[in-house]
């Protein structure tokens, strides 16, 4: 069992987890994700690491109710516990070691999540960070303090002007991309249509971008082949092969597709949830 | 029971050419539930089947067991009743009977060498199995041998399936302190994920590892070995004299053809582990979610294509086909899988084979386009190499896909271990009693050996499990271990 230690809603619907795992948080690294089952009859549902204390031996995740599992996971208190708590899942990547020491972040919604520990990451090494984070609106943009500490230059965008630039991150990555390329890439994490616009963006530039795939998963240990993504002429696990992977050649038409194949079962999972808990 | 008895029993069983057969649920019935098919023997016909066994003298049935049980002696027990006898010899050598007696292909081992066989059929060795094991169990809490005392040794085996489990539980008897270490959330690894509840019934993989946690062998799950400890860390940190990896075959293999992401295609270890491991044929009870169309094609000829098959059927699809580029004589399959598949309703598709998948303009599968072939010249594997026939493509009309072609080797564990010897394929790098390439570190099973069968990896456990305890007890030495070039 894996005990919750603590618990913060940092917007609406969006919680951050501290879990007790101490095997896990000695090891894992950025861009590394977990797996995690409530109790016996639960799925096992991905999330990518956002923080962990080797001491302290946890591991923090953050997470939307969005459906079944997440609702649930989102009604659990500081003492509860988990029944599975899976990690570290995933390569890690170095990224490194390029010619110009500087490096763009962008994250979109829960995106941001994931983006810190890199950003963190790269700030440590010395890259200087440009972070470019949105959100639909100010109230559920996470992360913005902690996000802003690791960034030399942080651009806040939401699509309803209500904090920052009104408009969508690619229209700040753009202008950056505009001034100047000397970056040793790109690094976007979110919502799949916000990873492909700002792959397709980035691509005439000539920076290399990396992005980090949130597909469905039931093992993640390389076992079921659900989170396969087109590479080019390749066929990649999101699982083993990354989460984060260059994104020039991913079929990302074909990813989005992929994430509906459970939509009506989800669906019912979540109303007959809803319906137990009387809700 | 009296000499005149026996005598009688003898005589009948000598007459008897065909083996006593094991009541199943109906076709109709069972292709529409989860159920376990056949019920199995009553002691009646367990005694009536065992009688069957003339008790030669060389009894060549021995040698075809990879595990090594004495067939002749557990037969005897049912003989004569001695219903506990026949469980306790069966274990001496086996820790897994109710799992060999269900899935083991007797056919091509110990029933294969059966004396009886040469006319008539040979005895039902795996039945008469499967009968003691759950006899056993109907008697309550199973009987634990004595284990030999502690050694003071520390072995870890990595990865909970029927290898790694066999290997626990022979290094368990032995006096080795055990610790099998688990990346899932549960034991059994094919026994669970792969090997369907009608086939296997969960509480018998259950039941086994509760057996092995009584000779004391410890069990850690969501354990991803590697990731979470180095071999070298586990030798260092937590006092490990010795490993066992059995990580077996988990990286499912696709066809490469067009359509092969459209959402409807799964890789058969994707469709049975929703179904097996994460239950979600129950959707009312757990939430994983599965989905199977109106018509499901597998792709493949072997077991895990007959269980996908039979598992779409159960899970509501109108029609299934099993699509393969042989005939059915070359199947890889069980006879018995095949029998079973055809007599629930799959439709064979013989000499067929799918070139590409079809997709609607959402993305989801809506036919498959094949190709027939015919067999010509065999191949390296001695098999008519099929051959495709010019100009006889067409589309089957289906809306599910599953892809049941095999598996290559998990690299997560070798991935992490770079000592670790491996060949092209990825496949570990193991001598006849499965020494790797580092000293002390065991592997055996599919992950050695590339997909085979349940059995086949338990004897690789058992011949592991002998050469550590003759590493760490025996005469064996550092430097004896093989070099590997």
């Amino acid at each position: 069992m894996f005990e919750i230690v603590s618990t913060e809603e940092l917007g609406p619907r969006i919680k951050r987890f501290e879990i007790k795992a101490p095997l896990v948080a000695r090891k894992i690294k950025p861009g590394q994700f977990i797996m995690l089952r409530i109790d016996d009859n639960g799925e096992r549902i991905p999330l990518t690491m956002v923080d962990h204390d080797a001491e302290a031996g946890t591991v923090t995740i953050i997470f939307e109710e969005v459906g079944k599992t997440t609702i649930q996971l989102g009604k659990l208190k500081t003492g509860d516990e988990l029944l599975d708590f899976i990690g570290p899942l995933g390569a890690y990547h170095d990224m490194t070691g390029g010619e110009h020491g500087r490096v763009i972040g962008v994250g979109g919604g829960i995106g941001n999540a994931p983006l810190l520990p890199k950003v963190s990451e790269f700030h440590e090494q010395g890259l200087e960070v440009t972070g470019i984070i949105g959100a639909r609106s100010k109230e559920i943009l996470i992360l913005e303090d902690e996000i802003k500490a690791a960034c030399d230059t942080l651009h806040i965008c939401t699509d309803d002007g209500s904090h920052g630039h009104h408009g969508f991150v690619s229209d700040v990555l753009k202008q950056l991309l505009d001034e100047s390329t000397d970056y040793d890439f790109v690094l976007a994490i979110g919502p799949p249509i916000m990873m492909k616009v700002c792959r397709d963006l980035v691509k005439p530039y000539g920076v290399p971008c990396y992005v980090s795939l949130n597909t469905i998963m039931v093992d993640g240990t390389g076992m079921c082949g659900s989170c396969r993504v087109s590479v080019g002429d390749e066929v990649k696990f999101a699982c083993v092969d990354g989460p984060e992977m260059r994104g020039e050649e991913i079929d990302f038409e074909e990813m989005m597709a992929r994430q509906r194949r459970y939509v009506d079962e989800e669906q019912c999972a979540l109303e007959r949830y809803l319906k137990e808990v009387g809700e | 029971m009296t000499e005149e008895e026996r005598k009688r029993r003898k005589r009948e069983g000598l007459q008897l050419l065909e083996k006593i057969s094991m009541p199943e649920q109906e076709p109709e019935v069972r292709a529409r539930n989860f159920k376990e098919v056949p019920h199995g023997y009553t002691a009646e016909m367990a005694v009536e089947e065992a009688w069957r066994c003339i008790q030669c003298k060389n009894s060549p049935c021995v040698q075809g067991c990879p595990v090594e049980i004495d067939i002749p002696a557990f037969i005897r027990a049912i003989q004569e009743e001695n219903f506990q006898e026949s469980v306790d010899v069966i274990k001496r050598t086996n820790a897994l009977p109710a799992v060999c007696g269900r899935v083991c292909p007797q056919e091509e081992q110990c029933e294969k060498l059966c004396v009886r066989g040469k006319k008539g059929m040979p005895v039902a060795i795996g039945r008469l199995e499967r009968f003691a094991a759950d006899w056993e169990a109907e008697q309550g809490e199973a009987k634990v041998p004595e284990t030999a005392p502690p050694n003071g040794h520390k072995v870890a085996v990595i990865g909970c399936g029927p290898g790694g489990m066999t290997c626990a539980g022979d290094l368990a008897l032995l006096g080795y302190e055990v610790h099998v270490y688990e990346a899932f959330h549960a034991s059994g690894g094919v026994l669970r994920y792969g090997i369907p509840e009608f086939r296997l019934p969960k509480d018998i993989v259950d039941r086994e590892t509760h057996y092995l946690e009584q000779l004391g062998v410890h069990f850690h799950y969501n354990m991803v070995i590697g990731n979470v400890w180095t071999l070298e860390e586990m030798r260092e940190e937590e006092g490990f004299e010795a490993f066992y990896i059995g990580t077996g075959a988990g990286l499912p293999w696709f066809m490469k053809i067009e359509g092969e992401n459209l959402n409807g295609v799964y890789s058969a270890n994707e469709f049975l582990t929703r179904a097996n491991l994460m239950r979600a044929y129950d959707p009312d009870n757990y939430d994983t979610p599965t989905w199977v169309g109106e018509n499901t094609a597998v792709v493949g000829g072997g077991n895990v294509a007959m269980d996908s098959a039979r598992t779409a059927l159960r899970l509501g699809a109108e029609n299934v086909y099993i699509v393969y580029r042989r005939s059915w004589e070359q199947m890889p399959a069980r006879d018995e899988e095949m029998e079973h598949a055809r007599e629930e309703g799959v439709d064979f598709r013989l000499l067929q084979n799918p070139i590409a998948i079809l997709g609607d303009e959402k993305g989801w599968v809506k036919g498959v386009k094949c190709i027939k072939m015919e067999l010509g010249e065999p191949d390296a594997s001695g098999r008519r190499r099929p051959v495709p026939i010019e100009g006889s493509e067409f589309v089957l009309d289906i809306d599910c896909f599953i892809v049941a072609i095999g598996n290559g080797p998990n690299p997560l564990l070798p991935d992490a271990t770079p000592e670790l010897k491996v060949n092209k394929w990825g496949n570990i790098t193991a001598d006849e009693i499965g020494r790797t390439s580092i000293p002390g570190v065991f592997a055996g099973g599919d992950i050695v050996t590339g997909a085979a069968t349940v059995i086949e990896a338990m004897g690789a456990g058992k011949i592991a499990a002998r050469g550590i305890h003759d590493y760490l007890d025996g005469d064996m030495s550092e430097t004896d271990w093989p070099a590997f070039e």
